[in-house]
């Protein structure tokens, strides 16, 4: 097996992945970077966020507002002193990508414009039309191609991590072009997989989020935390889950039940705002755990309106006028009118709530190292945590600057403290077992599982027992079904047995990430007996601080479920209290 | 939800047991709405899990799912089957080696990429303490469609140019260079006409405009070539006839 010698390899080259790519190469030069992925990084979900990031920049917000939203957002569930951390570098991250070209959109005197986005108290999202995610990927993306130290790998799929003395010292990976297994040989790995929508049939997640980087970690030891938090966005295109970015309501966008009713009035977040002055954390700027919450009780009480795609509320942004649509929100036009067959500016968009965002991952600290030595992670995979129970919108945008940047600086900060002994035999004998594994999967006959069949029976068990609203009943068939799903993924053989750009291959093993993960989710849920954010249990309808203001772990066993242990929630300024959204108009 | 057959005509080629690639017939039921990229995923849940494409974000963003469509290059997902009658024929991108099936080679373009120094190279280098660059809406409008570009290759799929002479840098990569070169912020231009303003650079393009319209984005790369035949222009004039004028 060839074997790939690097000082700092990443995996992921989304956002996350690319700034810590970049942190690396401008901090220290003669460092060599690994940056590996299974796609060109062009390709990442970065690239699908819509609607922008946030960081302090105007005269009348403060990083204590910032704070205070996403605290507040989270359901106190954040670390405090990861958000502070996170609110006071986020302006810095947004100039730095300013310099280095973003095309931010401007006020009519060439200062970066902002937006209001939901759950946030002040306008501080800075944006790029609605097309901000792929304008920060290709920013990264196209700076990143000055830095001679690092060296990219582009579409190589990384299989195992490679462990030994109690510390990650790489990992293998097919390159998929030779469906050749190769073994980097790392001083330290940054984890930037990105999240694991795709365990859910009705996502915005394109079809590479599948919880590869999750998976990785969690495998090799490493906990996932607060998995239990996975968002829904309330706008999702009913037929294909294609996202509507939260700007299309921050711009002035109304949510309507069958009745025309602005019903959020009726969920603690009214009174009613005037039409087209939308007012910051109320109503339809409240945040997306509340939002996509009010349309199941309206789905419940026969208020939606019944589509062929099943039920939706209706998206109205016919009074904001062709001109602003098309300068604000292009591109929801565009996914509107091309897959729905319905032009925003003439005509109200059904809408319902879609798969969207995990809040937890792979724990880390606030220097984005994980409890494994030599292993660190930034992005959507891992969990800081500073989304706690529900992130806002346009912070993980900011969170993958901050982060990934952090995770460049704290992994060249670990291989600089010293030289480690290394014993070559057992890492490559490590990386021979791992190769066995996919060999043993790749040559398998007689199994009886397809890749789609199990992958079909996890996406529909996750949507029916972990979605919205939560019972212990439903999470604890969806414990027993993804356990059986998990045994019977080891029956699955493969249709296609060549070697060069095997998805067949790839896709397996991206079930094999997903149903780690899924794993992960139903059993956190099961052991969260509170209602949180994004986490919400008819059977225990109140948040319960008193036993739960604790993250939750989920450890990783390979035959038996996760065994969940608990972390106390790090509090620094914010004591837990209520969330109101009713606005300043009590 | 109305359904309909569609009969796909997919080009299959594995380097591993195949000689030369050929077409495979698949017959699949599809619904009225869906696009050509939904039928191949059809496609490989229910008939082939062999058949090798890249696809991800579903929503013409990510620039993965470029291939040609009946003989037009076209994103996948945002190709409609109502726009299609009859056998609907799907071929990996044209002027790029196969890999293998839909799944084409683009080395050559990432290193073109590279070349062509797509990042901003500061006129004025400023402190981040010191706060944002500023630059008008208008100076923005300037470069930004060039911006828009998501490297879907369907521009050097369309070239005729590309398609002869291999080492002509292309629309895309040029168009992203121009984007920079436009930035009120930059000051990188002469080093990027170094390797734009030659005849591998815009003097191998023709100008029949297939580059814009085929681009999903709207980026009209081949204004871009045009302006920068013209400033390269401006430049040889200048530089030979008024050698004491800056650029």
């Amino acid at each position: 097996m060839e074997t790939i010698r690097t000082d700092v390899a990443i995996i992921g080259a989304g956002g996350a992945g690319l700034r810590a790519a970049i942190a690396l190469a401008e901090s220290d030069p003669q460092l060599r970077i690994a940056l590996v992925s299974k796609v060109y990084p062009m390709r990442s979900h970065t690239c699908a966020a819509e609607g922008g990031a946030a960081g302090v920049i105007k005269p009348d917000d403060s990083l204590d507002h910032h704070f205070n939203d996403t605290v507040g957002g989270g359901d106190w569930l954040c670390d405090q002193d990861a958000v502070e951390y996170l609110v006071q570098e986020a302006p810095r991250e947004l100039i730095q990508l300013e310099h280095w070209g973003c095309p931010w959109s401007r006020e009519a005197n060439g200062s970066v414009a902002v937006r209001p986005f939901g759950g946030m108290k002040k306008q501080r999202t800075w944006f790029a039309a609605d097309k901000s995610g792929f304008h920060i990927l290709h920013t990264l993306f196209q700076t990143s191609l000055q830095f001679p130290s690092i060296e990219r790998f582009d579409e190589y799929y990384a299989t195992d991590l490679i462990v030994d003395d109690g510390r990650c010292q790489g990992f293998t990976a097919i390159e998929m072009r030779s469906g050749q297994m190769k073994r980097f040989h790392a001083g330290a790995v940054i984890i930037a997989g990105g999240g694991a929508g795709r365990m859910f049939p009705f996502t915005t997640n394109g079809a590479i989020k599948t919880g590869d980087g999750m998976a990785l970690a969690y495998r090799a030891g490493v906990p996932l935390k607060d998995m239990e938090f996975v968002q829904y966005h309330p706008t999702g295109l009913p037929n294909t889950g294609t996202l509507l970015t939260e700007a299309c309501r921050g711009e002035g966008g109304v949510l309507l039940n069958k009745n025309g009713r602005r019903f959020l009035q009726d969920y603690g977040m009214g009174p009613e705002t005037p039409l087209g002055k939308p007012v910051l954390k109320t109503m339809e700027l409240g945040p997306r755990d509340r939002v996509s919450q009010a349309f199941w009780h309206e789905q419940k009480k026969g208020n939606t309106i019944a589509t062929r795609w099943g039920d939706c509320m209706l998206l109205d942004m016919r009074h904001l006028g062709e001109k602003k649509i098309n300068e604000r929100l292009p591109l929801v036009r565009d996914m509107s009118t091309s897959y729905l067959g319905i032009d925003p500016v003439t005509d109200p968009v059904p809408v319902r709530p879609v798969v969207h965002y995990m809040m937890g991952g792979i724990h880390t600290d606030i220097r984005a190292a994980t409890p494994l030595a030599g292993l660190f992670a930034a992005g959507e995979c891992a969990c800081v945590s500073i989304n706690g129970a529900n992130r806002l919108g346009s912070n993980s945008l900011t969170e993958l600057l901050v982060f990934g940047r952090r995770a460049g600086l704290s992994a060249r900060e670990y291989v600089r403290s010293g030289p480690r002994a290394v014993n070559e035999a057992a890492l490559v004998a490590q990386a021979a077992a791992a190769q066995a594994r996919i060999r043993s999967l790749f040559e398998k006959t007689g199994g009886k599982e397809s890749v789609a069949g199990v992958r079909k029976e996890m996406m529909t068990t996750m949507e029916q027992n972990a979605g919205i609203y939560r019972t212990a009943e439903g999470l604890s068939e969806a414990c027993v079904k993804l356990s059986e799903l998990r045994r019977r993924y080891a029956q699955v053989e493969l249709t296609d047995k060549t070697n060069v750009y095997n998805t067949d291959l790839l896709q397996a093993l991206e079930l094999g990430s997903m149903l780690d993960c899924a794993e992960a989710v139903a059993a956190s849920a099961a052991a969260r007996k509170e209602s949180r954010g994004a986490h919400q249990r008819l059977d225990f309808v109140d948040r319960d601080d008193v036993n739960f203001l604790r993250h939750s772990l989920a450890y990783y066993h390979a035959k038996e479920p996760p065994r969940i242990d608990y972390r106390d929630v790090v509090i620094t300024k914010s004591q837990p209290g209520v969330r109101d959204y009713s606005g300043d108009h009590k | 939800m109305s359904q309909r057959v569609v009969e796909l005509e997919v080009l299959r080629y594995n380097p591993e047991t195949d000689s030369e690639p050929h077409f495979q017939r698949y017959s699949v039921s599809c619904e009225d709405e869906w696009v050509v990229l939904d039928a191949l995923n059809r496609v490989k849940e229910t008939i082939d899990p062999t058949l090798s494409y890249r696809w991800s974000c579903h929503m013409a963003v990510c620039g993965s799912c470029g291939m040609m469509i009946n003989g037009e290059p076209k994103l996948g997902c945002k190709s409609f089957l109502r726009d299609y009658e009859g056998v609907i024929r799907v071929e990996p991108l044209a002027h790029f080696p196969i890999e293998r099936d839909l799944v084409t080679v683009i080395d050559d373009f990432i290193g073109k990429l590279k070349r062509v120094k797509p990042y901003l190279i500061p006129k004025h280098e400023k402190p981040l303490t010191e706060g944002e660059y500023l630059q008008t809406p208008a100076e923005l409008k300037k470069f930004k469609q060039y911006t828009m570009c998501i490297n879907c290759m369907l521009c050097y799929a369309a070239c005729p140019e590309y398609g002869l002479i291999p080492k002509f840098i292309g629309p895309a990569a040029i168009s992203l260079a121009h984007r920079y070169n436009q930035d009120s912020r930059d000051g990188g231009r002469d080093e990027r006409q170094e390797e734009i303003a030659t005849t591998e650079g815009v003097w191998e393009c023709s100008f029949t405009g297939a580059c814009s319209e085929v681009c999903p984005e709207h980026v009209d790369p081949a204004s871009a070539l045009q302006q920068v035949k013209i400033k390269s222009t401006v430049d040889w004039y200048t530089e030979h006839l008024m050698p004491w004028v800056k650029k």
